[in-house]
C-alpha cells in the first residue's frame, strides 16, 4: 500500500489509546523525535508512558538490526500506567531497525507501518536486495505499509538530512496525531537551548515541512482525547524524579561514580543541586563513592550514593560498616539486567537477594522499591527520614524501566518537613553513649562530630554502647540483636498493603517495583474476562509490609510476578527441590512459609500486560466468576 | 579557633577558658606491642593537638584497618575506624560536609599504598584539607607478616619465604607524581623532633599534606629499618626555611641537604635518590587548587530550599 494524495482532511479515527515508535540508526535523532513527542502529548493532558530502545553501543554501524535506537510513546486518553504490549504504529528511517523491531514482536500485527523509501532505490545493489528482503519479511504479517520519501523532502530544505529528518517524522506524526504545533515548538526550544536560533529555525522549518507532507499524503488521522486535567501534574523520569526527591528530601550529598542506568540522576542534579546547596561528587570508583556519602552522613547529614547492580556489589562492605556503625546513609540501585555487565542499558528486578543480602555477616538493612515514576519522587524522603530515623541503610532499588520511562504524575506539593533539620551540635548529656539503644526498639540518637561531650570512636570492629572495641560474645549478641530489632520496629509501623482487586480468589499476584503498572492492568483485563485474580504492589522488602501471610491466606493460589531469571518447571533437570525460583518469591516463601509460585521473565525489556494476563489465564480456572 | 559553617550552628569554644593538656587527648590505653614506633607517632600527635590547642570534638581521626588504623581509638577526639583502605573516601565526605572539623587520617602502608591506592593517588589530586598521615613499616603486621608494597625486596615474610621478589613501591616518589599533589613530607618516628617539626608543618599547610612516617615494627620487620636506626649517616635531612628546621638533632644527623620544597623536580630527584633516606618536606606548594574550597556552594535554608523546588517543578508542569 502507498500513500495516497488526499486534499481534504480525513476524518479521525477517535481511540483510547495508541502507541508510537519512532526508529533509527544511533544518532539520526528518534529519541529526542520521541521524547518531544511524548513531552508535548503529556502536556496536551494525554496519559503517557516512554520507553527508550537503546542500542549497546554509542555509535553502532548503521543500517543493522542490534543498531535500533528510538523511543516508544504509548499515548492515553486517561492515565498510562505503563508501556503496553505493542506498537500500532511505528516510523522507521531505515527497513533494518524496522525488521528489528517486527523480530522482537515489538509490532501490533496490524501496525501502521512509515518508513523512508530512500533505500528501495539506493545506489548500492546490496542495500536494494536487503531493502527488498526485508520488505518480504515483513509482507508475512498483515501491516500497512507506508513508504515516506524522508530524505528527498528533508533536501528540498536543507543539505544534510541526517541532521534535521527526526523533526521532518516529528511533523508527520503531528499531523497524524492532532499535536499542538505551538508547545512543539516550545519542546524544540529547550531541546536546542545550548544551540543557536538559526538551528532552531531550521528544525522548525523541518517540522513544518512533514507536517505539510502528512497533511497532503497520510489517508488516515488519529485522535487520543485527553481526559480533562482535575489536578496539575508535572511529567518527568523516575531518575529525574528520584534527584528531585533527594532535593527535597533536603539532601546535600550525591557521591557517585558513572555506571548505566543510573547515571542520569546525577547528570540532573549536576545540572541543578548547587542551586539547592548540594553537590555531587564524581568519586575515583563505587567504593570511594559509598566512603565519600558515609563520611558525610557521619558528619551530620544524611548522604547518598547512586549505582547500579555492579556498583552494589563493590560498596558492599562500605555498606556493612555504615549498618555496624549506624550511620545513616540513602543508596538508589537503578536496577539493570544481570549479572556481571549483563545488560547494561535493559531493565533487570534481579538484584534484590543482592540488595537484601549484599553485606557480609548480619547486617540488617531497610529496602524499599517505588513502583511509578511518582513514587521515585516521594520515596526518597521516606528514604531520608528513615535512614536518620533508624541510624541505618536504606536501599532505593529502582530499575532501567523506571530510570528511563517518562510519565505525568501529580504536583507534588513540597514540605519544609520533609528535609532533614539542621545539624544539631548541642552538647552531648552527660553519660550519654554513642550508641544509647533503647532495650526494646534498639534505636538510638545518634551524635556527631563537633557535639561537645561526644569524642566517640565508631568502629566496624563489635563494640559495645560506648563503642568501645568488644570481643565478649554477649557483647556482639546484643549489640546484633539491637541493630536487627530496628527493622521489627520498622515494620511494626507500616500498614499491611492494598489488596488490587478483591480481597479473596484463585489468584493472588505480587510484585514488586516498575511491574505495577503492567500487573494491575493484566489483573483488570483478567477480571473483565471473569478470572478471580487480585494484585498485591510491595514497597518494603525489608522490612516486608506486615499481614502478608493472612491476605495471602484468603487466595487459592500466590505468585509473584518479576523481572528476574527463574528456571522453568519442566526443563531438564529442573525439580521441585532444585529449582532456583523469582527473587521475591524466595523471600516470601522463607518468610511465610506459604507455597508461592512465580512467574518471571528476563526479556530485556519491561513486562507487557498481555503476557502477564497470559500467566494469569494458565493459572486460574477458566471464566472463574462462579 | 572560630568555626564557620554555613548554617551550622557551630560552637565557638568559650574564649580559652579550657587549655588542653596533652592527657586531655588521650583515648583508651594503646594495645600496639611495646617497641611499636606507633607509640611514639601517638606521643606526637598528642603534643601536636596540645601545641595547636585543638578542640577534641572538632577534630576527627579517620583510619582503615591495620595496627596503625586502631589510631583513634588511642585519642580523646571523634574517630573514624573504618575499613581497609579506604579512610580517605570517609575523610572527603566529612572534609566536603564540615569544613569547620579538623581531619587527620592515619593508614598503614598495605592500607594506603595497596588496598587503598586509587584512594590515595585521587585524594592526593583533590586535595582537601586533610593531614595524611602513612604509618609505614613495610609489613602487613596485624594479619601476621605477609608482604606489602613497601617491603623491601628480598625481605622474607610469610607470603614470600624465598624473600619478596619486587622492589619496593616508594610513596613519595608515587605521591609527588601526582597531578596537584600539594604537600609531601618524610620523616621517622624514631626522631621525636622531627617527627614533631614534620606533623605540625603538615598540619598547617592548607590542602592535603601527605606524611610518611618510617615506622619500626618490633615483632615482624625490625629488619626494614634497623640500619638506618643504627646509623644515622644513612639519613639526610632535608632543610629549608620553607621546610622543616630542627637544629637539635642536627648533631646526630649530620648529611643535610639544602632542598627548596617549592622545586618539585628537585623533589622528585630526592624522592628517586638511594644513596641517603631522605628526611623532610620534600614538597609544599599552598597555592594548589583544593577541591573542597572550589566544590563549596552556598546553603539554603529548608524555605529556601522550598521555595526553589516549586520553581523547578514548574520546568516539569504539564
Amino acid at each position: 500500500m502507498t500513500a495516497t494524495s488526499s486534499p481534504v482532511a480525513p476524518v479521525a479515527t477517535r481511540l483510547a489509546e495508541h502507541t508510537i515508535e519512532i526508529v533509527s540508526d544511533s544518532g539520526e535523532g528518534a529519541q529526542k523525535c520521541g521524547q518531544i513527542f511524548g513531552a508535548v502529548s503529556a502536556k496536551m493532558g494525554n496519559g503517557v508512558w516512554t520507553v527508550e530502545i537503546i542500542p549497546a553501543e554509542i555509535q553502532p554501524p548503521p543500517r543493522i538490526p542490534e543498531g535500533a535506537s528510538g523511543y516508544r510513546i504509548r499515548l492515553g486518553a486517561g492515565t498510562v500506567t505503563n508501556w503496553g504490549d505493542a506498537t500500532n504504529l511505528a516510523l522507521a528511517f531505515n527497513e533494518q531497525v524496522l525488521v528489528a523491531r517486527h523480530r522482537l514482536g515489538a509490532l501490533a500485527p496490524d501496525a501502521v507501518l512509515l518508513i523512508e523509501d530512500k533505500w528501495a532505490t539506493h545506489e548500492d545493489a546490496d542495500i536494494r536486495t536487503a531493502w527488498a528482503e526485508a520488505m518480504a519479511e515483513l509482507a508475512t504479517r498483515p501491516y500497512r505499509i507506508i513508504p515516506v520519501p524522508m530524505e528527498t523532502e528533508c533536501l528540498t530544505l536543507v543539505d544534510n538530512a541526517r541532521k534535521g529528518k527526526n523533526m521532518f517524522a516529528l511533523g508527520i506524526l503531528a499531523c497524524i496525531y492532532g499535536r499542538d504545533m505551538e508547545r512543539i515548538k516550545e519542546q524544540i526550544a529547550h531541546a536546542f537551548r545550548k544551540k543557536s536560533e538559526a538551528v532552531y529555525e531550521q528544525n522548525v522549518a523541518l517540522l513544518e515541512l512533514g507536517r505539510n507532507w502528512a497533511e497532503e499524503h497520510i489517508d488516515f488521522r488519529i485522535e487520543v482525547t485527553p481526559a480533562p486535567m482535575t489536578e496539575p501534574l508535572v511529567v518527568m523520569n523516575g531518575n529525574e524524579a528520584l534527584g528531585l526527591g533527594a532535593i527535597a528530601a533536603g539532601m546535600e550529598l550525591c557521591a557517585m561514580y558513572p555506571i548505566t542506568p543510573a547515571t542520569s540522576v546525577s547528570h540532573y542534579l549536576s545540572e541543578v543541586f548547587e542551586r539547592f546547596g548540594g553537590i555531587v561528587h564524581q568519586a575515583e570508583d563505587e567504593i570511594a563513592a559509598a566512603g565519600v556519602a558515609i563520611g558525610s552522613s557521619y558528619a551530620g547529614k544524611v548522604a547518598f550514593t547512586v549505582t547500579s547492580g555492579p556498583g552494589l556489589a563493590l560498596k558492599t562492605e562500605f555498606l556493612g560498616l555504615a549498618i555496624m556503625t549506624e550511620i545513616p546513609l540513602v543508596l538508589i540501585d537503578v536496577q539493570r539486567g544481570g549479572p556481571s555487565t549483563g545488560l547494561p542499558t535493559k531493565v533487570e528486578q534481579s538484584d534484590l537477594l543482592a540488595a537484601l543480602y549484599a553485606s557480609p555477616g548480619d547486617a540488617p538493612h531497610v529496602v524499599v522499591a517505588p513502583a511509578t515514576i511518582e513514587e521515585c519522587f516521594h520515596i526518597m524522603v521516606t528514604a531520608r527520614r528513615i535512614a536518620e530515623a533508624f541510624r541505618t541503610v536504606v536501599m532505593v532499588l529502582s530499575d532501567a524501566n523506571l530510570a528511563t520511562g517518562v510519565t505525568p504524575f501529580p504536583r507534588p506539593k513540597g514540605d519544609v518537613r520533609w528535609q532533614a533539620d539542621p545539624i544539631d551540635l548541642a552538647p552531648v548529656p552527660e553519660g550519654q553513649k554513642a550508641y544509647q539503644w533503647d532495650a526494646e526498639t534498639g534505636l538510638s540518637r545518634r551524635i556527631v562530630p563537633g557535639q561537645p561531650g561526644g569524642a566517640y570512636t565508631v568502629t566496624g570492629l563489635s563494640h559495645d554502647e560506648g563503642s568501645k572495641v568488644a570481643y565478649s560474645s554477649g557483647v556482639h549478641q546484643r549489640s546484633s540483636a539491637m541493630r536487627s530489632r530496628k527493622l521489627a520496629v520498622l515494620q511494626s509501623l507500616l500498614a499491611p498493603p492494598t489488596v488490587y482487586g478483591d480481597a479473596e480468589g484463585d489468584l493472588l499476584l505480587i510484585g514488586w517495583g516498575s511491574t505495577k503498572g503492567a500487573i494491575e492492568e493484566a489483573v483488570d483485563r483478567a477480571r473483565a474476562e471473569g478470572i478471580r485474580v487480585s494484585s498485591v504492589h510491595l514497597r518494603f522488602l525489608s522490612p516486608l509490609e506486615p499481614g502478608l501471610k493472612a491476605i495471602f491466606s484468603k487466595f487459592a493460589r500466590v505468585c509473584t510476578v518479576e523481572i528476574n531469571y527463574s528456571d522453568e518447571p519442566g526443563d531438564p533437570y529442573i525439580t521441585e527441590e532444585n529449582r532456583r525460583i523469582g527473587q521475591l518469591a524466595w523471600v516470601l516463601r522463607a518468610t511465610t512459609l506459604v507455597d508461592i509460585d512465580c512467574w518471571t521473565r528476563v526479556p530485556g525489556e519491561p513486562l507487557r500486560p498481555g503476557s502477564i494476563l497470559d500467566a494469569i489465564r494458565e493459572r486460574t480456572p477458566r471464566g472463574g466468576a462462579a | 579557633m572560630t568555626a564557620t559553617c554555613g548554617l551550622l550552628p557551630v560552637l565557638e569554644p568559650a574564649e580559652h577558658e579550657a587549655h588542653y593538656e596533652i592527657t586531655d587527648y588521650e583515648g583508651a590505653r594503646a594495645r600496639w606491642c611495646p617497641g611499636c614506633g606507633d607509640h611514639s607517632i601517638l606521643a606526637s600527635v598528642q603534643k601536636l593537638l596540645s601545641a595547636e590547642q585543638l578542640t577534641p570534638e572538632q577534630t576527627v581521626f579517620v583510619s582503615g584497618i591495620g595496627c596503625s588504623s586502631r589510631f583513634p581509638h588511642y585519642l580523646r577526639t571523634y574517630g573514624f575506624h573504618g575499613i581497609h583502605g579506604r579512610a580517605l573516601p570517609v575523610a572527603t565526605g566529612i572534609k566536603l560536609t564540615r569544613p569547620d572539623l579538623q581531619v587527620f587520617v592515619v593508614m598503614g602502608d598495605g592500607d594506603c599504598t595497596s588496598i587503598g591506592a586509587a584512594h590515595w593517588v585521587h585524594a592526593l589530586r583533590y586535595n582537601v584539607n586533610l593531614t595524611v598521615l602513612l604509618l609505614d613499616n613495610g609489613i602487613y603486621a596485624l594479619t601476621k607478616k605477609q608482604t606489602s608494597p613497601t617491603t623491601p625486596q628480598g625481605f622474607v615474610s610469610n607470603t614470600s619465604p624465598e624473600g619478596g621478589v619486587l622492589p619496593s613501591l616508594n610513596p613519595l616518589s608515587v605521591a609527588l607524581g601526582v597531578t596537584n599533589a600539594s604537600f609531601v613530607a618524610q620523616t621517622a618516628e624514631w626522631s621525636p623532633a622531627h617527627l614533631y617539626a614534620t606533623l605540625r608543618a603538615a598540619y598547617h599547610h592548607r590542602g592535603l599534606s601527605f606524611v610518611r612516617i618510617l615506622q619500626r615494627c618490633p615483632i615482624y620487620s625490625t629488619a626494614v629499618y634497623q640500619a638506618a636506626v643504627q646509623d644515622p649517616a644513612r639519613i639526610a635531612l632535608l632543610v629549608h626555611d620553607d621546610g622543616v628546621v630542627v637544629p637539635e638533632i642536627e648533631k646526630i644527623y649530620k648529611s643535610q641537604v639544602a632542598h627548596d620544597p617549592h622545586d618539585l623536580a628537585a623533589a622528585r630527584r630526592i624522592a628517586d635518590a638511594t644513596d641517603h633516606i631522605h628526611l623532610g618536606v620534600l614538597y609544599r606548594d599552598p597555592s594548589r587548587l583544593r577541591y573542597d574550597e572550589i566544590r563549596r556552594v552556598p546553603p539554603r535554608t529548608a524555605e529556601e530550599r522550598l521555595t526553589l523546588i516549586d520553581a523547578e517543578l514548574d520546568r516539569y508542569a504539564v
